[in-house]
């Protein structure tokens, strides 16, 4: 019995200070017809090496092909350090610290990320982290409905740079609550907001703004903050947290900053792992914390006056305020904050600036290698950081299987979220990615190009 | 006061100190204009390799963890996480793997993905699963928006209640507000099965559904289930299983047997994946027929074309009525590998083992806490895989509260069991040893117990103050909650 100590001496042992005949006889509560005999559709126990055969089998056949996709996903070097520690046993195997004596290592390290995560966005408070990026800003659109009391409308505008995705997720999750979601309107030149077609009188009462955009531009970040304050609006910043060892800080946006920041933390030290489990981070202004879902850890002292850590503003959480919380989440993604906040140690301030800026020059030089072809160009004039839009003389489709099949992962078709940009491919190359990585990419694209002219000829 | 090893890490930082060999050099040039770059310095730690190694682990020192302790936390199912689960998670191939990967470049993961699927239905007895919900409470959500989508397909406009028995876990009702609901809670009676008079009044045309858990947070079995079932499936409303106690019937009946139509499963809890301090979780959902069109995407599918097995998404495009995506990719797809290596471990027949020893493990430590001359809340009672002792005795006659006997266990090297939940046990531990647990070690454990109420009636003030051998004694929260302290400022 894998897992289960029992000897059969222990549980006739058992049963008898039970008084029961038999284990058959502790399900005596259940409707006997309910009962069932036997689980078809799961297979035999495998033993340890069988399994260990079957998955190494398995991980082989995804191969380990050179990935330019970004899309909200990003390969970045993570230190061994960082899941040796993250999975040592007292970390890996503990559950949310309810009880603080016995958790002051989970709660110090949430308390130091809490810093960390604040010091990156320059906003005032963070909580211990929510699912993922995208449900991220579902929490925060609603948090935002909850702290501007003044606006009723429900209405979240979205600058045209937000993650597609990640507005499908916000709509999934809040437009129950009476949320509507709408994009403002793109320039197609710079892959911006188009500032002469706002709509002045709009009461939105959020303004949702990424940046870097999710098509890789940067947008004029202070001037949409204090539209959107002038107009009544919340503001919640989407900022991908290695660019923010380079870019300003959401809480330095505009006149006044942004009122909430969250996005994706996987970038800090989480493997990319087919989508997760990542985390999502989430600070704001001091002012708003009551309204901040999640679990947060403050610092205070014992009894004998040593300082320690804790939860705290537990008020606003499910397991005290029931059907009146905050949110409904319980737990947070506790391990993959215990190894982002490993990573950021190790990184500190100036290797965490060091990435950032690699994988910025990375990818200059591979958009470079590309638009040498014929064929390939950039999409929008601007400055990037580490991803690019570039626009095809062809579909993408075809030209990202036939690089798959190379062993190459090219980007990311954007067809099917920006049918209006046309051929459009976003590329990305990390700090992961050497000029020998960069010149297979542009050899075989360039291959690719030239053999489906030789077709059409 | 505290030893330098104690400090913060920004206490342990030097500015131009880093772990070197971790981020190259970077060009100095940046094509980036100053307009958006930041010109305060972000204060991230300055330390070495060693520094950050020795710290990180000495923090874990100071948790108590399954790997290290006794965790009866209940309704948690704290058992052992095997660490092959871990490790085969994470080799490269599927650690390494981006999600927006091609399928062809990912029919290993995908197969494991389509499996899993499979044998949760089969556990389950539900008809679809979708694997995306990233934690039980996700799966709650999921659970109430389907429930929602589907009276909405129908025309059936003016459902919008959601009924929860009183014990529930608090994730119900707050799920339900989340979801635009209205929350109608049911009274439990003094047996811990459902006031069925009160579902009674209870339903009506406005009833969307009932959140249900079972076995409940009561450590019993409902037994009036197909009689729940009946008298809201009459009345319109559509049956919601909340998988917290899934462990306890693993095998030996399923959700999708009782008549629920949509179910949870916290695969954190009852597949073993590790609880890591506070998540990942993942709260996979199961659905009957009438759900089906409405699961969140992406699902796993399987063809077949002329012999060669292709695994491939579902899209909006496949299921059109789905209630839509949760995540920004599949949820959280380490975690489901490491369930499925579990239950692949597991096997068929282990399946009902789980159960069954974590029953019998359960039944064991309730009598002999009974024996000893703990109150049991539900004297007349089997004990799911977990069980409620109260302490109001102890709380009045000694000032023992369960708040004190659960400090007083880090002292004898126990973690606590769940203490004042169910909100409506006073002075109340709801204790869950799990399948993984010894008999020696449920020994040590009811030791304890009567060790530490024998010291109670010796001196009632004993344990105030409990614990005294942890890093740090009893903590501060009203300070922690008026001095908010959540960032450190140099």
């Amino acid at each position: 019995m894998p897992f289960i100590p029992h000897t059969q001496d222990d549980t006739d042992e058992m049963l008898e200070a039970i008084g029961a005949a038999s284990i058959e006889e502790l399900f005596d509560e259940i409707p006997p017809d309910l009962m069932i005999d036997s689980l078809d559709g799961v297979p035999d126990a495998m033993s340890e090496m069988q399994i260990a055969r079957l998955m190494r089998d398995r991980a082989a056949m995804d191969g380990a092909p050179l990935c330019f996709i970004g899309a909200g996903a990003y390969e970045h070097h993570i230190p061994q350090v960082v899941w040796d520690i993250a999975t040592r046993g007292e970390y890996y195997s503990a559950y949310t610290p309810y009880q603080a004596e016995a958790s002051q290592g989970t709660l110090q390290t949430i308390y130091e990320y809490q810093t960390m995560i604040t010091e990156l966005t320059g906003l005032d408070v963070s909580n211990a982290s929510l699912y993922d990026g995208a449900s991220g800003l579902a929490e925060a659109a609603l948090m935002a409905v909850r702290s501007n009391r003044a606006v009723k409308t429900g209405k979240v505008f979205l600058a045209p740079g937000v993650n597609p995705t990640y507005c499908k997720v916000a709509m999934a999750i809040a437009s129950s609550q009476g949320l509507a979601f709408d994009y403002l309107p793109m320039d197609h030149g710079t892959g911006n907001v188009v500032f002469d077609e706002l709509n002045d009188d709009a009461d939105p009462v959020a303004v949702v703004i990424q940046q870097p955009t999710f098509l890789g531009t940067l947008e004029d970040v202070d001037r949409l903050t204090d539209w959107a304050h002038a107009r009544g609006a919340h503001v919640i910043a989407i900022a991908n947290p290695t660019s923010l060892a380079l870019l300003k800080a959401p809480g330095h946006w505009g006149e006044v900053g942004a009122d909430i920041a969250c996005g994706e933390g996987q970038p800090l030290g989480v493997p990319l792992s087919s989508g997760g489990p990542y985390f999502g981070y989430m600070t704001c202004k001091q002012k708003h914390v009551r309204q901040m879902p999640g679990r947060i850890i403050g610092r205070t002292t014992d009894l004998e006056g040593k300082p320690g850590f804790t939860l705290t503003l537990q008020a606003r959480e499910q397991h005290i305020r029931r059907s009146k919380a905050t949110s409904n989440i319980c737990t947070n993604q506790g391990l993959m904050v215990t190894a982002a906040t490993i990573y950021m140690s190790l990184l500190g301030t100036d290797g965490l600036a060091n990435v950032a800026r690699q994988a910025a020059a990375t990818t200059a030089r591979l958009v470079d290698g590309l638009t040498s072809i014929d064929g390939v160009t950039r999409l929008f004039d601007g400055p990037a950081f580490h991803e690019v839009a570039l626009g095809l003389d062809r579909p993408v489709a075809p030209v990202l299987a036939a690089l798959a099949d190379r062993n190459i992962l090219g980007g990311y078709d954007l067809f099917a979220d920006f049918p209006d940009l046309g051929n459009a491919l976003l590329v990305c190359a990390t700090e992961t990615k050497t000029d020998a990585d960069i010149d297979a990419y542009v050899d075989a694209l360039r291959d690719i190009f030239a053999a489906s002219l030789e077709k059409s000829a | 006061m505290d030893s330098y090893l104690d400090k913060l890490i920004f206490e342990k930082s030097r500015q131009g100190r880093r772990a070197f060999a971790q981020a190259p050099e970077a060009p100095a040039e940046l094509d980036i204009p100053d307009a958006f770059l930041r010109s305060d310095r972000p204060g991230l730690p300055e330390a070495s390799e060693l520094q950050v190694v020795r710290h990180f682990t000495r923090l874990s020192q100071k948790n108590f963890s399954i790997d290290t302790q006794f965790y009866p936390l209940g309704s948690c199912t704290m058992k052992y996480n095997p660490r092959v689960c871990n490790s085969l998670a994470l080799l490269p191939g599927f650690a390494g793997r981006h999600p927006l990967g091609p399928a062809s470049h990912g029919q290993g993961f995908l197969s494991c993905m389509y499996e899993l699927q499979e044998m949760l239905k089969a556990v389950t007895g539900m008809q679809g699963v979708s694997l995306t919900p990233m934690a039980g409470a996700q799966g709650e959500l999921t659970g109430v928006a389907m429930i929602q989508a589907y009276h909405e397909a129908r025309g059936d406009l003016d459902r919008n209640e959601i009924l929860v028995p009183d014990a529930a876990h608090g994730t119900n009702p707050a799920t339900a507000t989340m979801c635009g609901c209205v929350v109608r809670e049911l009274p439990t009676g003094p047996d811990g099965d459902i006031e069925m008079e009160a579902l009674k009044a209870a339903v009506g045309p406005k009833t969307a559904g009932i959140m249900l858990t079972n076995p409940s947070t009561l450590g019993v079995f409902e037994r009036d289930i197909v009689e729940v079932d009946k008298i809201v499936r009459d009345a319109g409303g559509l049956l919601y299983y909340d998988g917290a106690n899934l462990n306890a019937i693993l095998g030996k009946v399923r959700p999708g047997d009782m008549g629920f139509d949509v179910i949870h499963m916290n695969l954190h809890k009852t597949f073993s994946t590790p609880h890591g301090g506070g998540g990942p979780g993942s709260g996979a959902v199961g659905v009957g027929e009438r759900l089906l069109p409405f699961m969140p995407v992406p699902v796993v599918s399987k063809q077949e074309v002329d012999g060669d097995v292709f695994y491939d998404w579902l899209t909006e495009a496949d299921l059109p009525q789905t209630i839509g995506r949760l995540s920004g990719f599949m949820g959280n797809a380490g975690v489901l590998l490491r369930a499925y290596v579990y239950m692949r471990l597991v096997g068929r027949d282990g399946m009902r083992r789980i159960a069954e020893y974590a029953t019998l493990n359960a039944n064991y430590l309730q009598a002999r806490l009974r024996d000893a001359g703990f109150e049991l809340a539900y004297p007349g009672r089997r004990a799911s895989h977990e069980f409620i002792i109260t302490l109001r005795h102890e709380a009045n006659e000694l000032h023992l509260t369960a708040m004190d006997l659960a400090k007083a266990l880090l002292d004898y090297n126990f973690h606590a069991p769940t203490t004042y939940f169910p909100l409506l046990v006073p002075e109340c531990l709801l204790i869950e040893p799990t399948e993984t647990e010894s008999k020696e070690t449920l020994d040590n454990f009811v030791n304890a117990m009567i060790d530490i109420a024998r010291r109670a009636r010796e001196d009632g003030e004993t344990f105030k103050e409990a614990p005294y051998n942890t890093p740090v004694r009893r903590l501060d929260d009203v300070k922690a909650a008026r001095q908010l302290d959540v960032r450190f400022e140099p």
